[in-house]
């Protein structure tokens, strides 16, 4: 139900690396949880509406006002990896 | 792409419209515009962060805006607010309920890994401002500042990023045109309108060169009068209001040339560089382009209610361009004039202020738009504000009904001008102090053109031979003995009546 | 000191230390030496924990006077590792606590542990933990259920008074009927997520897990309210009270016919003859206190399985994405590149079920998908609350079984993903719906086919049929689910403390 190269798409959309061993029990592994699942797209549902928030309610809003940001050694804490006064990533290739 | 070279061969008859070279219908650009605003309120659009500008990095971060696990998001009722007042300025449909949802994508700049953003249920629809339609306006936060290392502000070229998350997090407002914009002239005074309408509402700084206007363009062309669409591509990052014109007219003569040449426009994500003219491709973040958008579960929808609205109207004033066609309408501007004064607001209150001040002789509205506009303001420097100066708006409106009036000449009111500016005051005292009243009608004025006709009989004779220009020297003779007190037109009259023209 | 303070319940404790017979110091110092002794006994323990405290903490007064309190890793404890069972968060020391802590916290409560569980809480029987599994103390060769399995064994075990979990599908109520305590599920907004590690943000609720219904109702009352940190928060509209009723005199209970046998493409999740039986106890004894028990249909709840394993991986393949190496936790050395970096570090950093629930969510939503996937199961989400709600005209509470079956052993569900979902038959149209719903121990059952040692009959039979039961030998534990509308906790609680009464359960037999 979705193979391999359907694997390879997700994973890259998930930027989650997949070795060669694990792509064959993943794609398995999906496919019969889907087939489980896309019983769902068989049912009569044109006219319901979705729920995307089980609350019933609208929500309230924030006021403008400050509250006390970090200071910068706590938000560089747990970094694992600091350049100056920010955090240091690989450069995103352009 | 392959092109077709074949089609350019020598035996084709040149045919075709304006701009083309013979190998097809005229091709007309169909520009559509994406706008993102940085809104002026206090704190960012889902936490209590204080807006950054120019702050030290990372000194603006809390648990939510650095996506630490376990945040949760809580939206910003001002930046709510702002989107509503945009919403009313561009007459756009207000959404009694729209939603957040989540954009979904990995990169540096993006702490949770999705973007919250407004999909296809946001705070406004539909609306127009000046000739072009609004599409739809919607809610967002800014995404995080990536620093370069290696060449500075460039991502080619460098090995490892520096991550300061004091912008993300800001609230921004996302304007997108429909594509009604045909020149790239038209896109970046269009684009200006903009600039001045959200300036008056006081939702932004909207400040090109500090960030807080961004503009994309999409651009396709199609054959002039049909309806259909053609292929667009995207151009990013034009930082000015002459990048994007030169990016846009750029990009129209590359889409041009291409299909002119047999090839066709391939969808893409363009950079222009403004100090080569160049139009290059932007390798996209998503290179897939899927967001697997879907509704943020962490935020309620947003309703608006009664109070939100009048509340939001309560806070706009009356727009430039309002005020443009009132001022036309109304005070019998011109269109330039009109356009000039409306569009800085500044310039519309002190305009408006000496307009309402009771003077005699009275100052025409004309006289006086061209007074602020031109004269004072090229004497206090074309940004400052008249408000700021020592001259009253009533001073001003004074020596402009002095000058209608023919009281003074219009040289005299210069140096009146250059007194007020210098020093503020009352124009009929200066006037008086400094001796400039006109010497116009009557016999005083009449000796000294004699003198000046009987000083310079070479040139009242070519005058009085039907060359009107040679009246110079005697004007100039005349101004000179009155100090340039002397109104041109009437000495000109005098002139002629005297040599009998 | 020993075994008359483990014998006394968290509502006792605090009887004792305000009439000054016990001192909170002593009691913390006696938990944190049990909890501290299973971390130490490395194979030979039950490996409910992840962190324990390593001193005395600070005298604390307030209505919960000083009681220890084991919390599940994902909530964020500042400066406490709040890993959520993963290695991609080992060591991950949060500078904020989670508002339904901290509230606790300032009702007295102590922080004596953080407790093991599925990764992200992603599973259960907390075999997912990236930090070894959670054995449950009725049989050491079986699952506590999850993802809060080490909530659950621990307050099972007498290593904790009380303890806080998750809800997701079931993650506090199944391992708390897998290991005989109190669980509860509230009313979805009841409680802050603030601070809880996400896993599916439409579906997340904190509970306790408790010795007995009262406990519960004495945590939940300091947890409800609405929090500016949390939009998705709401006011509890009534005070919670502290439950008394012996009898369920006038109460309408629901069995919904599709949860009592699951059949079709859900035979799988059958009841085990066991559990079958000790429902059908139970729902005699409710007769017997004067209950009406109707049967009722939730015509949509077979599918609610389905839909929840559309949108709770949706939402946490978004949730998740933001470990990418970049601001904390863990990160992959020597990335040639960004994309290896986060590819690298998301491969290494997550377990095997995070990752086919991470594809399973991307998948879902992805271009093409959305609409057969994800549209199709926000859906079905608003039919089962439609099912609710029209069962809800006719009865005041439903009851059904926690779990079909009793805890499984160790590596008996891991080889096929599906079979592990079908833990939370019973337990996921309520978290659908939004709705409370409570998991209080019912009786014990031998596993798989063979009767419960038990006497059948009638309901006053019924109460000696537990109890007398040592650990493992007389059956495992059975639990009994209990729901209602939002909002319904109170009488949630009150219903489920007649049944504790009646029922007599000896939740002290699991005691290490």
């Amino acid at each position: 139900m979705i193979d391999r190269d359907e694997v390879l798409h997700v994973a890259r959309l998930a930027r989650l690396a997949l070795s060669e061993d694990e792509l064959e029990p993943m794609a398995r592994e999906l496919s019969a949880v889907l087939d489980h699942i896309a019983k769902i797209s068989e049912l009569s549902l044109e006219d319901v509406p979705p729920t995307s928030h089980v609350v019933e309610l609208t929500g309230a809003l924030r006021p403008d006002e400050p509250r006390a940001s970090f200071p910068r050694e706590v938000a560089l804490e747990q970094a694992p990896a600091v350049g100056g006064d920010g955090f240091l990533v690989p450069s995103p290739q352009a | 792409m392959s092109e077709d070279t074949t089609a350019l061969s020598g035996g084709q008859a040149a045919s075709g419209g304006p701009g083309s070279n013979g190998a097809g219908p005229a091709l007309e650009p169909v520009i559509g515009l994406e706008i993102h605003v940085q809104l002026a309120t206090k704190t960012k659009m889902f936490c209590g962060c204080e807006l950054s500008f120019g702050e030290p990095p990372n000194t603006r971060t809390c648990a939510v805006c650095l996506g630490l696990p376990g945040s949760l998001p809580v939206a910003n009722a001002k930046a709510v607010h702002f989107g509503l007042m945009i919403g009313l300025a561009l007459g756009s449909e207000l959404a009694p309920r729209s939603i957040f949802h989540r954009k979904n994508y990995f990169y540096p700049d993006l702490p949770k890994g999705y973007q919250i953003s407004q999909f296809d249920e946001p705070l406004c629809l539909g609306g127009r401002l000046g000739d072009v339609r609004i599409h739809r306006v919607h809610l967002e936060e800014d995404a995080a500042k990536l620093i370069h290392e290696g060449e500075s502000g460039r991502i080619h070229g460098s090995d490892t990023s520096v991550v300061d998350f004091n912008r993300g997090g800001t609230p921004l407002a996302e304007i997108v045109t429909e594509p009604d914009i045909r020149t790239a002239e038209q896109a970046s005074e269009w684009l200006k309108l903009l600039r001045v309408t959200l300036r008056q509402l006081g939702v932004s700084d909207v400040n090109m060169e500090e960030g807080s206007l961004r503009c994309d363009a999409n651009i396709s062309l199609r054959p002039t009068g049909t309806e259909e669409l053609g292929v667009k591509t995207e151009l990013k990052n034009m930082n000015s209001f002459r990048f994007i014109e030169r990016g846009i007219k750029a990009e129209i003569e590359r889409q041009r040339k291409l299909i002119e040449g047999g090839g066709e426009v391939t969808q893409e994500t363009l950079h222009y560089d403004p100090a080569s003219g160049a139009i290059s491709s932007l390798r996209s973040k998503e290179e897939a382009h899927d967001y697997r958008y879907f509704p943020e579960p962490d935020l309620l929808p947003v309703a608006i209610d009664e109070q939100m609205l009048a509340a939001a109207r309560d806070a706009m004033s009356e727009l430039p361009a309002e005020r443009a066609a009132r001022f036309e309408a109304e005070l019998g501007l011109s269109a330039d004039s009109a356009q000039q004064l409306a569009f800085r607001s500044e310039l519309g209150d002190y305009f408006e202020g000496a307009l309402a001040a009771d003077v005699d002789p009275p100052a025409p509205a004309q006289a006086l738009a061209n007074w602020v506009s031109g004269d004072l303001l090229a004497r206090l420097g074309d940004g400052e504000d008249p408000a700021a100066s020592r001259v009253e708006p009533s001073a001003l409106a004074a020596l402009v009904g002095l000058v209608a009036a023919k009281q003074i000449s219009v040289g005299a009111g210069r140096q009146v001008l250059d007194k007020l500016v210098a020093e503020g005051g009352d124009p009929r005292a200066i006037v008086e102090a400094e001796g400039l009243a006109a010497i116009g009608s009557g016999d005083e004025l009449g000796e000294i053109v004699a003198a000046a006709l009987a000083a310079n009989p070479d040139a009242a004779e070519r005058v009085r031979s039907g060359n009107a220009k040679a009246i110079g020297p005697i004007v100039g003779a005349v101004m000179r003995e009155t100090k340039g007190r002397a109104d041109g037109g009437e000495v000109t009259r005098l002139v002629n009546e005297q040599l009998g023209i | 000191m020993s075994s008359d303070v483990l014998e006394l319940s968290a509502a006792q404790a605090i009887a004792a230390i305000d009439a000054g017979d016990l001192s909170a110091h002593e009691l913390f110092a006696f938990y944190r030496e049990r909890a501290q002794a299973d971390s130490d006994a490395n194979g030979d323990g039950l490996n409910c924990f992840t962190w324990v405290a390593e001193g005395a903490p600070s005298a604390t007064a307030g209505p919960l006077a000083g009681v220890p309190l084991a919390v599940k890793d994902l909530f964020c404890t500042e400066g406490v590792p709040s890993q959520s069972g993963s290695r991609i968060l080992e060591g991950y020391r949060p500078p904020y606590t989670a508002t339904s802590v901290a509230k606790l916290k300032d009702a007295g409560a102590t922080l004596l542990a953080k407790t093991n569980q599925d990764e992200f809480a992603m599973g259960s029987s907390t075999e997912n933990s990236a930090y070894g599994p959670t054995l449950n103390p009725w049989d050491r060769t079986r699952v506590p259920g999850g993802s809060s399995g080490g909530s659950a064994a621990a307050v099972a075990a007498g290593l904790a008074p009380w303890a806080l979990g998750t809800d997701t599908g079931g993650s506090i109520r199944q391992p708390a009927a897998l290991c005989g305590i109190v669980g509860l599920k509230p009313t979805y907004g009841a409680v802050s997520r603030y601070g809880m590690i996400a896993f599916a943000s439409s579906l997340d609720q904190a509970g306790p897990l408790t010795r007995d219904v009262t406990d519960a109702a004495l945590i939940f009352e300091r947890m409800v309210g609405q929090d500016p940190c949390d939009a998705t928060s709401l006011q509890f509209p009534e005070p919670i009270a502290k439950p008394t009723a012996e009898r369920l005199d006038g109460i309408r209970l629901g069995v919904p016919a599709e949860l009592r046998a699951p059949a079709g493409d859900f035979a799988d999740a059958e009841l085990e003859p066991g559990v079958r039986d000790a429902f059908e106890r139970a729902l005699k004894l409710a007769e017997g206190l004067g209950a009406s028990v109707q049967e009722i249909s939730l015509p949509h709840a077979p599918h609610a399985l389905s839909a929840y394993y559309v949108l709770a991986p949706s939402e946490a393949s978004s949730n998740l994405a933001r470990f990418d190496g970049v601001r904390y936790g863990m990160r992959a050395p020597d990335a040639t590149d960004l994309l290896d970096m986060y590819t690298r570090t998301r491969h290494d950093g997550f377990g095997t079920e995070v990752k086919r629930r991470i594809m399973l969510g991307t998948y879902a939503l992805s271009s093409g998908y959305y609409d057969a996937y994800y549209g199709s199961a926000q859906r079905v989400r608003t039919k089962i609350a439609e099912d609710f709600k029209t069962a809800f005209d006719s009865v005041d509470l439903i009851v059904t079984p926690t779990s079909a079956n009793v805890a499984f052993g160790l590596g008996e569900k891991t080889a096929n993903p599906w079979s592990m979902y079908l833990s939370d038959y019973f337990t996921v149209p309520m978290s659908l719906a939004g709705i409370p719903a409570i998991s209080i121990p019912c009786g014990l059952a031998a596993p798989g086919g063979a009767d419960a040692r038990q006497s059948s009959g009638d309901a006053s039979d019924a109460q000696q049929s537990s109890g007398d039961a040592s650990r493992g030998e007389g059956g495992l534990p059975v639990g009994l689910q209990i729901a209602g509308p939002a909002f319904s906790e109170n009488r949630l609680l009150d219903a489920a403390y007649a049944f504790e009464q009646a029922l007599g359960f000896a939740e002290g037999a699991a005691r290490v």
